[in-house]
């Protein structure tokens, strides 16, 4: 039985489904005030539970940045949806919508000198590492305006400049990669850290038990974060999982269940997974609890292994952006009313992204054979194979 | 008695097993029994050198060079090297001149110049700290420290992201895979993660890591320890491969292959080791990839193959001058991928007839590729159909090897066939 305790919930508040007729037109509080909220549990593996914080700390402005940024990720995940069912977005698209509170609260207590990787659901991970919607849409749709040129599509986002090392195809080939990442960042003598990302299916890969026990043995500052959103594609972690408690399959490695809904959970459990990594103590195994909305992928309907009232009550009772949107109202920091005008201001920007996304180029017919290896002296990117020849000779392109 | 010193005492017992005049090719019991686990079928059983080679029929004929480099008098001031791209001379009296050096101890060289001239780059792989099993990384911890030399658990798929991740994010990795054969657990990495991050990413990131691996026949290695899976990595676009066939090339490529801004699997015939001695440029010097080399010139076949298998092509050409007068051509690839078209192309042009012989597999092999391409750009200068030798569509035979390897005289056949054709 999990402890939910549904932060910054106070008896007497309002909730988001409130009437727009008790709206007052009193003036909002600012934004620079704070509230302190109590923290679902957390639970431990081989860690001190009472070191764990209890309670935080968070001002309106923080609320008001997390609502925007997730408001933000689900309005695009809806929009590629949209576009991959129109057909602008071809082969794979998996959709983040009820997990962006991990995205963004663990942005919230790492900065970008932390590396960042992750599996095939990195769209959301994209836009907190600092792309933008368009940028995000762009690759999706398989234009050369995208992060990565077109040439990735849905699973391949990338933002080097921020250190996010993006989206991987295969799954759990992130844990190894993001075990490197974290010998650099220690080889280096910085205090950044790793964080890999992965799901509850790939929990059960063996490369992700190399990697933990690779960064165990060196203590390497790397936090193997598992999203258990309850379902590897079609399978639920009961039917493939033999432990379903996944903070404590890291076995010998600390391990820090967290409620993956509540972005301030995530926000303080990270921070304090961080920290312990910066100081040498050596890797940790997070659990994020969290839930998928949609379908594995958009093939997947998501309705043929769990019930929709499952997925219903999730919605009712767990959701992270209602979570936020309440705390604003309730700390005085926003109205239904005001709330509604920052949601119509997003999706007319998720719009336009959407708008510049379809009409962007797509990569010309050469860039086939661009970045296959490395770029010669000349600047040429030139690969046998490719080329109307004679055999495997360099000859005029197709 | 620490670990390193368990090491260095067994290594200088066993350099004692290693001066006998029967040459193991992979070291005695004593070797090997310090790094236990897979390595069982490879121990005891006293190797026997099968080549027939000028290299290998030096290495029997003087002691190894590792530990009597300094007894050699007269050696090369310089080698000069028939690359397709034009003659490369190195290892001159300016730059140090040259040293003894045998396979193992030109990559051990080749690692040391790789650690000294760029402090980013790191070794690291299954028992390298202790020098690894064939020792080609012997000294280099003591030398650079444990932070820059280290070994790994027992983990290819693991040790092989690690390194990706590693050389993303800027590092100069070079990571071991103990055995060839070993690297099919870390295949998925290497053919899913290396060979595809520049291109999944537009060019945003690459992974620019060097994957050492001891590959080949070796008179005994059974089924998991004898094979030669380069077709797997050069049907894998985004990797570079590269196979040295002596000390002197094995240096200048590994340099090559470690400052090489692209994924390279370097697989290191391990038959040719200790059995492959030739002075050596002491200097730091690169050999470029993609760049084949003519062996023997030739007018009336070109003989194409790689890594060890070249000592044998050069044999049989021996053989075939003598026994046929027929003057054969052989060509070194080098680098497997991307490999040397036009040197093939022009050589087969000159000469009319084309042999291939690798000992991986003949289904799917490089020499298929080699005689195809061929085939579209060099067809009206064929005088024969183009030959293949190589190993049988079987697994690595252990009592069979002799059967399998595509030998002197099975090579020397496909000669005098595309010859007499």
């Amino acid at each position: 039985m999990l402890i939910v305790t549904v932060a910054g919930v106070r008896s007497k508040s309002r909730s988001a489904a409130a009437p727009a007729a008790e709206e007052s037109s009193a003036p909002l509080r600012p934004l620079e005030e704070t509230e302190t909220y109590d923290l679902p549990a957390f639970k431990t593996h081989r860690m001190d539970l009472d070191s764990l914080p209890t309670s935080t700390t968070a001002s309106g402005a923080q609320l008001q940045e997390y609502f925007e940024s997730m408001y933000r990720m689900r309005r695009m995940e809806t929009k590629a949806d949209e576009l991959y069912m129109t057909g602008h977005v071809r082969g794979f698209c998996h959709l983040y919508n009820g997990q962006e509170a991990v995205a963004v609260g663990v942005e919230a207590a790492v900065t970008y000198e932390d590396y960042l990787i992750t599996a095939y659901r990195n769209h959301c991970q994209q836009l907190a590492r600092g792309d933008t919607v368009e940028g995000v849409l762009s690759e999706l749709t398989g234009r050369v305006t995208g992060c990565s040129g077109g040439k990735g599509g849905s699973m391949h986002l990338y933002k080097p400049e921020n250190r996010y090392f993006g989206g991987n195809g295969i799954v759990g080939a992130q844990g190894p990669l993001g075990t490197g990442l974290a010998f650099a960042a220690k080889y280096g003598g910085t205090r950044n850290i790793a964080i890999t990302m992965f799901g509850d299916g790939a929990a059960n890969q063996g490369q992700i038990f190399e990697a933990l026990n690779m960064a165990q043995l060196w203590r390497l500052p790397i936090i193997f974060m598992c999203e258990n959103n309850r379902y590897g594609m079609g399978t639920s972690t009961a039917r493939a999982a033999a432990s379903g408690d996944f903070y404590t399959r890291g076995d010998y490695a600390a391990g820090l269940y967290i409620d993956g809904m509540n972005v301030l959970s995530v926000r303080e459990g990270i921070a304090y997974a961080a920290e312990r990594c910066r100081t040498g103590e050596g890797p940790v195994y997070v659990e994020m609890d969290t839930y998928r909305y949609k379908g594995h992928s958009i093939s997947d309907q998501g309705t043929g292994y769990r019930t929709t009232d499952e997925v219903q009550s999730m919605k009712a009772s767990r959701d992270p952006i209602d979570q936020v949107k309440t705390m604003l109202i309730d700390g005085g920091w926003a109205t239904l009313q005001s709330l509604k005008g920052v949601e119509r201001s997003l999706r007319k920007q998720v719009d336009a992204a959407v708008e510049f996304a379809k009409k962007a180029p797509e990569p010309p017919p050469e860039h086939l054979w661009k970045d296959v290896l490395s770029p010669s002296a000349s600047g040429e990117s030139v690969v046998r194979g490719t080329l109307v020849t004679t055999g495997g000779k360099v000859g005029t392109p197709l | 008695m620490t670990l390193a010193t368990v090491a260095r005492s067994v290594a200088a017992r066993a350099g004692n097993v290693w001066a006998l005049p029967t040459l193991p090719l992979l070291g005695g019991g004593a070797a090997t029994a310090v790094w236990g686990r897979r390595r069982a079928a490879l121990q005891t059983v006293p190797a026997v050198n099968t080549l027939s080679s000028p290299s290998a029929a030096l290495s029997e004929t003087k002691r190894p060079a590792h530990d009597t480099a300094d007894t050699f008098d007269a050696l090369p001031p310089s080698v000069t090297l028939p690359l397709s791209t034009g003659p490369l001379s190195v290892g001159t009296a300016a730059t140090g001149g040259t040293q003894q050096m045998n396979l193992f101890t030109a990559v051990n060289d080749a690692l040391r110049i790789a650690l000294e001239t760029d402090e980013s780059a790191v070794v690291f792989g299954e028992d390298v700290a202790f020098g690894g099993v064939f020792r080609c990384t012997q000294h280099l911890r003591d030398a650079f420290g444990p932070d820059r030399v280290f070994n790994t658990p027992l983990c290819e798929q693991g040790i092989a992201g690690f390194g990706i991740g590693l050389a993303a994010s800027g590092v100069t990795a070079v990571a071991e895979i103990q055995f060839a054969d070993y690297s099919l657990p870390a295949y998925d990495q290497l053919a899913n993660e290396a060979a595809k991050f520049r291109y999944r990413s537009g060019g945003a990131y690459s992974a620019g890591l060097t994957v050492r691996m001891p590959c080949g026949a070796v008179g005994h290695g059974g089924l998991y320890h004898s094979q030669s899976p380069e077709a797997l990595f050069c049907a894998t676009p985004g990797l570079k491969v590269v196979m040295p066939r002596d000390p002197v090339r094995a240096k200048g490529l590994l340099l090559a292959s470690i400052r090489d801004a692209n994924p390279v699997i370097f697989m290191e015939p391990k038959a040719l080791y200790r059995a492959s001695v030739a002075p050596t440029p002491v200097e730091d010097y690169e050999l470029p990839l993609g760049v084949a080399e003519t062996v023997v010139p030739g007018r009336d076949v070109t003989l194409v193959g790689w890594g060890a298998q070249v000592h044998v092509l050069v044999a049989a050409a021996a053989r075939a001058a003598a026994e046929d007068d027929i003057s054969a051509e052989v060509l070194d690839l080098q680098t497997l991928c991307p490999w040397d078209v036009d040197a093939v192309v022009a050589s087969v042009k000159r000469t009319g007839r084309l042999v291939v012989s690798h000992e991986a597999p003949l289904s799917g092999g490089l020499g298929g590729e080699v005689a195809a391409t061929v085939a579209a750009d060099a067809f009206l200068s064929l005088e024969a159909p183009v030959k293949r030798v190589c190993g049988w569509d079987t697994p690595f035979p252990l009592a069979h090897e002799k059967y399998y390897v595509p030998n002197v005289e099975r090579c020397l056949e496909a000669i005098k066939d595309v010859v007499a054709f």
